[in-house]
């Protein structure tokens, strides 16, 4: 330990942007791609790929991401790799990606990220919020794994926000903390997540691990624990597999 | 608090006139779902009925019924209690109320309808904010000491049923010590005494209860 | 806490909260609680989810209740109107951080039975919710609407709603595994604190115009695989 306190750790602030619109004949073009810091951009066979410049998000890190699909277009939104959520400096805080997302009528957004990895000591949170005009779709989906093998995760927060014209359709935050191994939350699961399909219709569904939800409004939501991220990954799969579009 | 009219309900139309509710309870066994069965089978053609049960073990009493195809399926409601029967009928009875009026809102306007509850103890008895008139249904196999003892279902039920009078000489239970001890603690109250496996269409009781109907019709 | 509160927590009153158990039945049936420690465990991660989303429910409930509709409240701040939709956004709020089907039917079962104790309470209670609130009103909304008509403010619906978090499984948990009710009130006892501490969070979010929204996976697919059981005991 040094004597005095240490400088406080800023991080990275980080603004990126997408937006994908109708172009003449009805094919979707991406018309602004802003990359800023480690959320870099790129545009690879009809999709766009979050591909992390460096390591992180690090705590005291701030990131946003604005994404725009303009009424009739359709965007994909993957990324390269599972993100690795790290502890920053001391002292450096928690860090925050923000995602708002709007999609025109008539438009579809895909939101299929790899997984995020919460890494021993991390404090991260991540929030998105998506506003779908009259006919718009989302899938989204959201895969989080407690800590790199062997160890114990770090703090980690994501909330999805998705508002169907005036109607909230989904608020859902998974917290992982220290009450995320009781019985009640993740029990002794290694990997949760969720998958959001609106607009879609299911039998409501459960196995060990694996919940199918339609929800009040239009769309159906699937729920997965796993032991790891491939259990994970198959689980919301066969629980996509229930939905019927 | 708003003042509009709605609740999260419909509008509901005042009710033109409630069905009687009927309890029928008593200890596990003794034939309660056996007699709601006969009640259904032998009034259905002459009143609008629909039944609640109480089942402590899964919806076991409301699946007989329907096996039994006494009644449309959908006249029959169950409700879980929870582990305790008890607390379901006379504490807190909001689950049962729900379910009487849910049949009553979609069958109505129904003449009867019938909550069996699931079987419990001797203390066990209708609350009279969900039942207008109970029966407490016991049976021989007992003991002929029941009546004597009492507890509030024997002595206040609107008629005591003790069923299963054939099985009286096996168990060695004395009928005329039963019916001369609960004639004592009800004060008066009828008692009937039925074979619902010899007499299943339990007469005395049915002529009960449609008496109690009339009654209810006239009020 | 004002007595005419206490009647709102008490597990007592008769609004069917004892034939629920908030997916204890179905954790007890898998094993997952079979003694204290698990069942400490579940209370803890049920209060920091499912009861931190009801404490907020029930909070924003309680304030949208006791906003004057129009009249100028005393001390003379500017009137706030009541949007005449209030009840309606928190009934699709409610709906929106409940994905499991079983658990809206559960939450809208307690919510009637609630509802008409509150009627029998206070004469004239209404909620302005719409026909389109199929099954009745959720029960955290129910529950707020009333502790303001009994003069209650927001954190303490928070409480109630908190409370009952815990204790409704606990109850169940009493029953279900012949565990020493002594033994599970000392539990209850432990989290105390953590009641209060969820509480405040709750009615803090609700008063920076927010509205908790943590999830608990696991109670999810309890809820609809109680649902699919053969035998229950439980209404939920």
């Amino acid at each position: 330990m040094t004597s005095g306190p240490a400088a406080p750790y800023a991080g990275l602030r980080a603004r990126a942007a997408v937006r994908a619109e109708r172009g003449p004949g009805g094919r979707t073009r991406i018309t602004r791609l802003r990359s800023d810091g480690p959320l870099a951009l790129r545009e690879s066979g009809g999709a766009v790929y979050v591909v992390g410049a460096g390591a992180g998000p690090l705590g005291g890190d701030d990131l946003e991401l604005s994404v725009e699909v303009g009424p009739g277009a359709r965007l994909s939104v993957r990324s390269a790799a599972a993100t690795l959520v790290l502890p920053g400096r001391e002292g450096a805080g928690a860090s925050r990606l923000a995602v708002r997302a709007h999609v025109a009528a008539g438009g579809r957004l895909v939101v299929t990220p790899e997984p995020v990895i919460a890494a021993a000591g991390c404090d991260h949170h991540a929030t998105a919020e998506v506003t779908l005009d009259e006919g718009a779709e989302l899938v989204w989906r959201e895969e989080i794994v407690l800590g790199r093998h062997g160890e114990p995760p770090g703090r980690y927060t994501g909330r999805l926000d998705v508002t169907a014209g005036a109607t909230p359709l989904l608020r859902h935050e998974l917290r992982i903390g220290e009450d995320a191994t009781s019985g009640a939350v993740l029990g002794d699961a290694r990997a949760a997540g969720t998958l959001l399909i609106t607009g879609a219709d299911a039998e409501p569904y459960a196995e060990e691990g694996l919940a199918v939800l339609p929800l009040a409004g239009p769309g159906v939501l699937v729920t997965a624990m796993a032991a790891d991220a491939v259990r994970l990954r198959e689980r919301l799969t066969a629980g996509r597999r229930r939905v019927t579009p | 608090m708003g003042l509009g009219p709605h609740d999260g309900r419909e509008p509901r139309e005042p009710r033109p006139r409630r069905a009687l509710r009927l309890g029928i309870g008593g200890p596990v066994g003794s034939g309660k779902t056996a007699l709601v069965a006969a009640l259904c089978r032998l009034l259905r053609e002459e009143a609008a009925l629909a039944v609640v049960t109480n089942d402590i073990y899964t919806t076991e009493d409301a699946d007989f019924l329907r096996r039994n195809a006494v009644l449309d399926e959908d006249r029959i409601a169950a409700v879980r209690t929870g582990c305790c029967p008890h607390t379901a009928i006379r504490d807190d009875i909001s689950a049962n109320l729900d379910a009487v009026e849910t049949l009553e809102d979609r069958h109505g306007p129904l003449d009867l309808v019938i909550v069996e509850s699931g079987g419990d103890n001797l203390t066990a008895t209708f609350s009279r904010g969900l039942a207008d008139r109970q029966i407490f249904v016991l049976d021989v196999s007992g003991g002929d000491k029941v009546p004597r003892k009492g507890g509030p279902g024997v002595t206040t039920a609107d008629l005591l049923v003790v069923n299963k009078t054939d099985l009286a000489p096996l168990v060695g239970a004395d009928l005329t010590v039963m019916a001369r001890d609960a004639e004592r603690v009800r004060a008066g109250l009828p008692v009937a005494f039925t074979s619902l496996r010899e007499r299943p269409d339990a007469p005395e009781v049915v002529s009960w209860v449609r008496a109690v109907l009339a009654a209810h019709a006239d009020a | 806490m004002d007595a005419v509160l206490l009647l709102l927590a008490d597990s007592r009153l008769p609004a069917g909260g004892h034939a629920h158990s908030g997916g204890l039945e179905t954790a007890a049936a898998t094993g997952v609680v079979h003694d204290l420690a698990t069942l400490t465990a579940f209370l803890r991660g049920r209060l920091a989810t499912a009861g931190l989303v009801t404490a907020g429910l029930a909070a924003a409930a309680c304030a949208h209740a006791r906003e004057p509709a129009g009249n100028a409240p005393p001390g003379g701040a500017a009137p706030r109107a009541r949007t005449p939709d209030g009840w309606e956004r928190l009934d699709a709020e409610a709906d929106a951080r409940t994905p499991s089907p079983a658990q809206r039917r559960a939450s809208r079962a307690q919510g009637r039975a609630l509802l008409r104790v509150a009627r029998g309470l206070w004469p004239g209670f209404v909620l302005d919710l719409p026909a389109g609130a199929a099954g009745g009103p959720h029960h955290p909304i129910v529950l707020g609407a009333a502790v303001a008509a009994a003069g209650g403010v927001p954190v303490r619906a928070a409480q109630i709603a908190a409370y009952g978090a815990v204790t409704v499984p606990a109850s169940a948990a009493i029953r279900l595994l012949g565990l020493d009710p002594l033994g599970v009130y000392r539990v209850l006892a432990g989290l105390a604190a953590r009641v209060d501490a969820v509480a405040a969070e709750a009615a803090a979010s609700v008063r920076a115009g927010g509205l908790p929204a943590a999830s608990a996976p696991a109670l999810d697919v309890f809820a609809e695989l109680h649902d699919r059981a053969g035998t229950r005991l439980f209404e939920s």
